[in-house]
């Protein structure tokens, strides 16, 4: 298991602790954090998990490519390190991350 | 009355609970489901789950200890079988009788399924609507194996695909002139069929099955009204569902197709609510049933906002859809009833599409096909309530991003 802190939109921080292997929005939902709306269940689908990576982690999430890309690039509140959680499995080197969760979904 | 008892354990009643206690509703909140699972997503049953490729705990929409820290109680596996409006009260099949201050209609909707006389009964036809449906499917997709899909509607294609892609010989029949009659354009009918058929699919349309033939247990022959026959190994029924209402029907609730809800998702009796797709509600003038996630979800909310005195206005949803087909994403925004028009836009990337309704000057809905930036822009156009020029949609030198609007339309307040 290894930490991850979510910062809710109104900042609430929130550590969570998650086994690798599942998403970002998988251990969002899990843990009941606010502002992810997951609609689509993780097929990449609505764009309502997105998630802001801490800059210091972002080469080891790494950066979204093709739909997610295409979704991401009209989202609101799209940052550079904008990901959907549904896309991005969590890996041991992801302990100590931090992720913000904008306040509009969608 | 400080208490939420909701009847239905899916998307909607996961939904609804969760916001009354977002909302800090502080009350008994459970939830009476007739299936034996936790709340859990439909949609991947007939993609990823369907396909092998996700285990039954992801479907999962939160983890049991998280209900329960949340004091919310499911009871799965629990039918509810009779609704008291005057002493308030719903009689369980584990036989408690359960009192309620609010009471949440949210029993989802049954697969229609083919007549005993046409070989409903038989062993190996099945309907793909619950986690025991896909379980008890799963098995029979099988390499070699015929497959018979009977209707053309989302359900039946992402079967027929997932089907194909297991290497099964795959007939789809659709009994209408056309798959996907009722629910989209011919323009996005012709690009899904195109799909198929270059999977090898054998789609006919305007064909319905006159009887399926077998020896009394297993169907393996389908007599088509077309005059053919089709040997079949495994036959799949997807012809549409009916709302779940005999419940709300036999307490003497309005139903018509669902159960009937006024603006505010309510049943016209006190302290009840409908919601998910067993509720009719409201929508642009006309009595509406959606059938999505994305309803399921937002009327969910909407109830617990309702009951906690936070609502905002009458339920306004924003609708949108989706269905995965073979390596393609079909995406939908919106609802294109009513439209008198379509406008097609070739999208950016090879194979990309997207069909663009309208009546008269107002934008309706968005079909998107592999084009993930035209649902995105529809969406947010829909949501502003705003109708993009159709000249400049059809031109695809002109970025979606600088695409002049009409007027503003009524279209984001229902």
């Amino acid at each position: 298991m290894i930490t991850l802190t979510f910062i809710e939109p109104d900042g609430t921080a929130k550590p969570v602790s998650v086994a690798p292997g599942l998403t970002l929005m998988e251990a969002a939902m899990r843990n009941n954090i606010r502002g992810v709306v997951a609609e689509c269940g993780g097929q990449c689908s609505c764009a309502t998990c997105h998630m802001q990576i801490d800059a210091a982690y972002f080469d080891r999430v790494g950066a979204p490519v093709d739909d997610e890309e295409d979704m991401l690039d009209f989202a609101e509140e799209r940052g550079e390190t904008s990901r959907l959680g549904c896309q991005v499995e969590i890996e041991d080197s992801f302990d100590g991350m931090v992720i913000r969760i904008p306040s509009v979904q969608g | 009355m400080d208490d939420v008892v909701i009847i239905g354990g899916g998307q909607a009643a996961s939904a609804c609970a969760l916001r009354l206690r977002a909302n800090g509703f502080e009350g008994r909140v459970a939830i009476y489901g007739a299936e034996p699972a936790l709340p859990y997503q439909r949609p991947p049953l007939s993609k990823a789950y369907l396909k092998g490729r996700m285990e039954a705990d992801r479907l999962l929409l939160r983890p049991a200890a998280l209900y329960a820290n949340l004091g919310i109680e499911i009871h799965s596996g629990v039918q509810a079988l009779n609704l008291n409006t005057a002493t308030r009260r719903v009689a369980m099949s584990d036989n408690a009788n359960v009192p309620y201050g609010h009471l949440v209609l949210a029993t989802g909707a049954t697969p229609r399924r083919l007549p005993e006389a046409q070989g409903g009964g038989l062993e190996n036809v099945f309907t793909l609507r619950s986690l025991s449906d896909a379980d008890a499917l799963r098995p029979h997709i099988r390499p070699g194996q015929r497959l018979l899909v009977v209707g053309g509607g989302y359900i039946g294609l992402e079967m027929a695909a997932v089907a194909a892609r297991a290497g099964m010989e795959v007939t789809l029949i659709e009994a209408q002139p056309r798959i996907l009659q009722r629910v989209a354009a011919t323009e996005t009918a012709d690009a899904i069929r195109a799909l198929h058929l270059r999977e090898g699919v054998d789609l006919r349309e305007g064909v319905s099955l006159d009887r399926l033939l077998g020896d009394g247990k297993r169907a393996g022959l389908a007599a088509l009204s077309d005059g053919s026959a089709v040997g079949v190994d495994l036959v799949v029924v997807g012809i549409g569902v009916t709302a779940n209402e005999q419940l709300a029907r036999n307490a003497g609730l309005s139903v018509q197709n669902g159960i009937l809800t006024d603006g505010q998702c309510r049943a016209f009796a006190p302290g009840i609510y409908a919601a998910g797709d067993c509720a009719v509600f409201p929508f642009r003038g006309q009595p509406t049933r959606l059938e999505s996630v994305q309803n399921a979800c937002d009327q969910g909310e909407y109830v617990a906002d309702h009951i906690c005195g936070t609502a905002k206005g009458p339920y306004a949803p924003q609708p949108w859809f989706w269905s995965d087909q073979f390596d393609s994403s079909l995406k939908i925004a919106g609802l294109n009833r009513g439209h008198d028009r379509v406008i097609r836009r070739v999208g950016e990337k090879p194979g990309a599409e997207s069909i663009w309704y309208y009546a008269g000057e107002t934008f309706l809905a968005v079909d998107a096909l592999d084009d993930p930036r035209a649902y995105m822009m529809g969406k947010r156009w829909l949501a502003e309530g705003v109708s993009p020029d159709p000249k400049a949609l059809a031109d695809p030198s002109i970025p979606l991003k600088t695409i002049g609007l009409l007027t503003q339309t009524a279209e984001s307040t229902a």
